[in-house]
């Protein structure tokens, strides 16, 4: 590995010397971490907006980058056309955010305009890791002389962007990372400078590009980190960048995660955002300002606080559940969020109790207690609910849910070991 | 001894007119924590519950000598509001504002690390030295003194967690929350050298999630030059990969930041593990010898 090129003029010394007791390995591996949410596949939910790869390569064209001239087509027959209009073999993608498509058959060549929409009819059938295709790619075919990978991402230990390349493009840059990694170069970023066109050299430089091509990766190189800062990504990659041969650079397939707190000024990308593609419980969760990720298990959770939530599923699996969601209603409780979160809980059939866990702070239990009483009587549930307040007040809430025939608990531990009863049914 | 805040800590609120920021100052007030200005720009000249507020930071500190902020400013408005504290000569800056865009904190902390200032955040419920100041949106009530430090990234968890101990009659130094974002100002590693150099602190607790390499490297510090015993816990067992789980940070990607590798480092450092959360304050306990 190449030593980051981040020193530059406006940096002063860090705040305190970094501990650096073999934290190479973990920054290096903080930046494949990040990287690896360019799988679009590996990510949904939460924060980031996944952007297929006719979007991304439309961004990433405003910015310099040559991609293939290509269009969207969402039936066989406009497959065709597209075809007959580009002229000579093109290639079909599925646009589905999922990784592996080629390896799954959402990729293939035509050589006329007619096989071209066969070819989309097939994959305009198929279901990629479950996702149907509804959109194809078509893009004029290109000669390969070699696939190189450009990308960047955001490393959260060094808290700026990392780009990297690698000479092995086309595949997963993970693999090359864990079978190879001394052909992966990386430059982390000064974010007042940005990333200079000496940087971009020495990344093709250390990949063994030739010296012709050193000016036209820089420039590329350049605009993707542009496109990144310009666009709030966390992740932009171009991978393959494919040297023709006729001797050009061509970025043949693109990826972008923009960060979801950011669009707020990008309204245009907002409207990229494929409904269809999203859990549609996770979607109402989000318009109710719910954070709602849906599980394989039959125990509901309604929980405030992210690590408390989190901690809440891990400890009915510790006492033999399953966790059916994790769900953090956020501060406060009011009955209005807490019926919403109900709602999207028992929306999921194979919920059979539910476990409310809420720390009672500043908010008072016996508040936050007729907030969950109203919810219910709204709602109707017809599963059993065990139901754990802790904090101000917390006996006077207990006593309200249990006038209520709520199960109630004290502890967590007691809260999980009941609702896991009541979940396989022995209580 | 504490670490961060203590009873000098003169504290200016950010974003003091809004209804967070009002009601918190309020609370803070109520904890007995010196609150001595708000700012709010175009507002300067009210009052907020008896408090000063200015145009700009720079101005409240001329006027009150204020040396921490607080914010509660919205997210789109909050980095610069980081921005002018640090300006103002304000060195310690707790950001409880959540849903900063990443590229803005890269910005702000590459700047906060030229000038020298400590930024705790965003995206977390503060920081509160027990009986001398509270700096944050945590129920105040539920902690006392004592001889327990706990840092976090969690919210709710760690009141949990400091319930859990008050319950049995121990006491914190300081309870520290660094944030659930991607990129914070302050890391465990940072807070793990404050406790272990302040005399008061002879526990240390460190509450993890999933995502990041951060408790790793707190591991190391962990094993190789600390000598106060640590109880970790570690949130998101079970959480699937590629899910992000509510705190932006939060995500376990391609295999790494999952809480198996974050467990077996702390524990091959010499951390004690508890594996839910009412266990931190038995493991406590078993090391007060109480």
């Amino acid at each position: 590995m190449s030593p980051p090129l981040n020193r530059s003029p406006c940096l002063a010394p860090p705040l305190r010397p970094s501990y650096n007791g073999g934290c190479d390995l973990i920054s290096f591996r903080s930046a494949m971490t990040t990287l690896r949410v360019g799988n679009a596949a590996d990510v949904s939910g939460g924060e980031a907006l996944n952007l297929h790869e006719y979007q991304s390569k439309r961004i990433f064209a405003r910015y310099g980058i040559p991609v293939p001239q290509g269009e969207v087509a969402t039936t066989p027959e406009a497959a065709r056309q597209i075809a007959a209009r580009l002229g000579g073999p093109v290639v079909v993608k599925a646009q589905v955010l999922v990784g592996g498509r080629g390896k799954a058959g959402g990729i293939q060549l035509a050589q006329t305009p007619e096989e071209a929409e066969a070819v989309a009819r097939r994959i305009l059938g198929m279901r990629l890791k479950g996702l149907p295709v509804r959109k194809v790619l078509i893009d004029p075919a290109v000669t390969i002389r070699q696939e190189i990978y450009l990308g960047g991402v955001i490393d959260r230990a060094q808290g700026r962007i990392v780009m990297m390349a690698s000479s092995e493009g086309g595949v997963d840059i993970e693999e090359v990372a864990a079978r190879s990694p001394e052909k992966i170069v990386r430059v982390a970023v000064d974010p007042c400078l940005g990333l200079r066109a000496y940087h971009a050299r020495h990344m093709a430089q250390t990949i063994g590009l030739p010296r012709a091509y050193f000016r036209p990766f820089a420039e590329i190189a350049q605009g993707l980190y542009r496109a990144m800062v310009e666009n709030d990504a966390s992740l932009a990659e171009i991978n393959p960048l494919v040297i023709t041969d006729e001797g050009t650079l061509v970025g043949v397939d693109g990826k972008m995660v923009v960060d979801d707190n950011a669009l707020f000024r990008h309204p245009d990308i907002e409207k990229l955002r494929d409904a269809e593609e999203e859990d549609p419980f996770e979607v109402e969760a989000r318009q109710h300002g719910l954070s709602y990720v849906k599980l394989t298990g039959n125990i509901g959770c309604m929980v405030n606080g992210a690590g408390l939530a989190m901690a809440t599923m891990d400890i009915i699996k510790l006492y033999g559940g399953e966790p059916a969601n994790f769900l953090d209603i956020g501060g406060g409780a009011s009955a209005t969020r807490v019926t919403a979160a109900l709602r999207i809980i028992l929306s999921d059939p194979n919920v059979r109790a539910v476990l409310i866990n809420i720390f009672g702070g500043i908010t008072r239990c016996d508040e936050v207690a007729r907030g969950i009483l109203a919810a219910m009587d709204e709602v109707q549930p017809q599963v059993p609910f065990v139901v754990r307040l802790i904090g101000t007040n917390q006996e006077e809430g207990q006593r309200l849910l249990s006038d209520a025939h709520l199960v109630t608990a004290n502890t967590l531990a007691e809260a999980a070991q009941k609702v896991v009863r009541l979940a396989q049914g022995t209580s | 001894m504490s670490i961060l805040v203590d009873s000098n800590t003169r504290v200016v609120v950010q974003g003091i007119t809004g209804r967070e920021g009002r009601f918190h100052t309020r609370q803070m007030l109520d904890y007995g924590t010196r609150v001595v200005a708000g700012v709010t720009p175009g507002k300067g000249g009210q009052e907020v519950e008896g408090v000063p507020v200015f145009d700009t930071v720079h101005e409240a500190v001329a006027r009150t000598d204020a040396n921490t902020s607080i914010i509660y400013v919205p997210a789109r408005f909050a980095p610069e509001a980081i921005l002018e504290a640090a300006d103002a000569g304000i060195r310690l800056i707790v950001c409880i504002t959540e849903g900063i865009p990443t590229l803005d904190m890269i910005t702000v902390r590459h700047y906060l690390r030229q000038v020298g200032a400590r930024l705790i955040g965003p995206n977390c419920p503060g920081v509160i030295t027990p009986g001398e100041s509270k700096v944050g949106i945590m129920p105040g009530h539920i902690h006392r003194p004592g001889p327990v430090g706990i840092v976090s990234r969690s919210g709710t968890l760690t009141y949990e967690a400091v319930y859990a101990l008050t319950q049995r009659g121990i006491g914190q130094s300081t309870v520290v929350g660094i944030g659930g974002d991607p990129i914070v100002g302050t890391t465990f590693l940072d807070v793990l050298r404050m406790f272990q150099d302040d005399p008061q602190t002879e526990v240390v607790v460190l509450i993890g999630e999933i995502g990041g390499t951060e408790e790793e490297r707190a591991a190391m510090y962990i094993r190789d030059e600390m000598s106060k015993p640590v109880v970790a816990f570690i949130a998101g067992q079970t959480a699937p990969p590629g899910k992000r789980m509510g705190h932006a940070g939060a995500i376990i990607a391609g295999g790494t930041g999952t809480a198996a590798e974050k467990i077996a480092a702390l524990e091959a450092a010499g951390a004690h593990i508890a594996r839910h959360p009412e266990e931190i304050a038995d493991l406590v306990a078993t090391l007060l010898g109480r």
